[in-house]
């Protein structure tokens, strides 16, 4: 019987390095010049709590040296009760969620259980293993299950690690600083909420790829708050100028009309039953 | 465009202090806990590295944490697969022999280096070592990763075989102490693990309750 966490066909037997060869190849033929991917910048970071998790991220995506998303959204949905912040390659992190989701749906189905956090967990690993460091994604998994609440990060080259809090992104060491200074066992849901915040808070300001608002997504065996924004930006632009123009702005000078001949080639008939 | 020397590991690595000292009746296996980027950042402080792969039989990796990681997942599969097909617990040197040969088929794309330590009915107490190549050795002590080069004399002057549980597991908290001592990418807590025929024994010595020495 195939195994219901792997809907997919089932990998072949032993590691798979297939892509890296293509990936050399196609690097020495661009000469260097490979285009360069949307990256998240980022600072995202989680905290286990008494009754859950809490997750946070930053809102700017950017393209080098331009931010190309102010309302980025880094926490993607995995499960009713596992969500997933995401660093790295913007596409790849939001590919691999989905991927990963979409399995978590229909074993789900298939077996009648809600997942656990320690499965989407194995599925990334094996999944970003096999693209050896190829899929540039570095996600911080959080969630409740019915072996309670729990915290892991996997890297892009596939290692997992498993803790009470976790930065990830290139904000990472601001916000790690907030968290080893303000992570305490057992903290309340108010007091888990403003630890991530401050932690997303100082990647925001420390880091250039971190930016704008603050999202928050708060998970415990009751359900799921997503606060999207949980703070917003106080750089927030006002535009001076409207960009509609009312409907004559354009004068018409001629206006044509020419009727499209159409002749009738082919009819056919389908009866529909509606008894 | 960077290049990435063959020294360097990509991604996460484990850095390391990794040892194993058989003793009268059993075996103590034992690591650090950090793990590092780029010798530089440590991304995690208390990584576990002395993985069970079955009831007696553990093993300690070193190396790039990705490759460890999902070497470490293929072979407590195959050794479970194996277990139930002889319906015996496994010998130590099936589960040294199965990391051994992942590490010697896939050897181009590998980093990754175990110390695997056990009991089992026929031989008792092992140590194998499992090196980058896939070289496989049996040995009553070993020592491994990057931290074991500061620690040779030591083992080799404090080491005799026959110890005592308790003389061995000091021996090895002593080592690994004094490897995290002088060793940047080996720190955070000592974890040990004492395997007997009678069951295995988690030991952990958080950092700041390691012994000290003269300097220190």
């Amino acid at each position: 019987m195939m195994a219901l966490s792997n809907v997919l066909e089932a990998p072949a037997a032993g590691f798979n390095f297939e892509n890296s060869s293509r990936n050399a190849a196609l690097q020495a033929g661009l000469e260097g010049q490979t285009p360069r991917p949307m990256k998240t910048g980022t600072t995202i970071a989680g905290v286990v709590f008494k009754d859950g998790v809490v997750l946070g991220a930053d809102t700017r995506a950017t393209s080098s040296e331009v931010v190309a998303d102010k309302m980025c959204s880094k926490i993607h949905y995995m499960a009713p009760n596992i969500y997933c912040c995401g660093a790295g390659t913007a596409a790849d992190t939001e590919k691999t969620t989905d991927l990963v989701a979409s399995n978590l749906t229909i074993f789900s189905l298939n077996s009648g259980r809600k997942p656990r956090v320690v499965m989407a967990v194995n599925i990334l690993q094996d999944l970003l293993y096999r693209y050896r460091g190829q899929i540039g994604a570095s996600l911080i998994l959080g969630g409740v299950d019915c072996t309670g609440s729990h915290l892991y990060t996997v890297g892009p080259y596939g290692s997992v690690d498993k803790k009470p809090y976790l930065a990830m992104g290139s904000g990472n060491l601001a916000a790690m600083g907030i968290m080893e200074d303000g992570f305490r066992p057992d903290l309340e849901l108010d007091q888990a909420k403003q630890l991530v915040r401050s932690a997303i808070q100082a990647g925001i300001l420390n880091d250039l790829g971190s930016g704008h608002n603050i999202d928050l997504c708060v998970i415990t065996d009751r359900g799921v708050d997503y606060i999207r924004p949980y703070q917003e930006s106080q750089y927030k632009d006002h535009r001076t100028n409207k960009y509609r123009f009312r409907q004559g702005t354009t004068p018409v000078l001629t206006d044509t009309v020419v009727p499209l001949e159409l002749e009738v080639v082919e009819e056919k008939v389908q009866q529909m039953e509606t008894s | 465009m960077e290049k990435v020397c063959d020294a360097q590991i990509k991604g996460v690595s484990t850095g390391t202090t990794i040892l194993a000292a058989t003793f009268d009746g059993g075996v103590v296996i034992g690591s650090d806990s950090r793990a590092s980027i780029g010798g530089e950042y440590v991304s995690s402080k208390t990584i576990n590295k002395v993985i069970q792969v079955h009831d007696r039989v553990f093993c300690c990796m070193s190396g790039s944490l990705a490759d460890a990681q999902a070497v470490t997942k293929a072979a407590k599969f195959h050794l479970a697969l194996h277990s139930v097909q002889m319906e015996t617990p496994p010998l130590v040197i099936a589960a040294a022999t199965i990391l051994k040969d992942l590490c010697y088929r896939n050897k181009e794309e590998l980093q990754a280096g175990f110390i695997t330590a056990g009991w089992d009915q026929k031989r008792g107490a092992q140590v194998y070592v499992v090196s980058l190549g896939g070289m496989l050795v049996s040995q009553p002590v070993t020592i491994g990763g990057s931290g074991s080069t500061y620690i040779y004399g030591y083992v080799d002057a404090k080491y005799k075989p026959d110890m005592s549980r308790e003389e061995c597991l000091q021996f090895a908290i002593n080592a690994l102490a004094l490897a995290m001592g002088r060793d940047n990418v080996s720190g955070g807590v000592a974890n040990l693990a004492v395997i007997t025929e009678s069951g295995v024994e988690h030991v952990v010595v958080p950092g700041n309750k390691l012994p000290t020495f003269h300097d220190d």
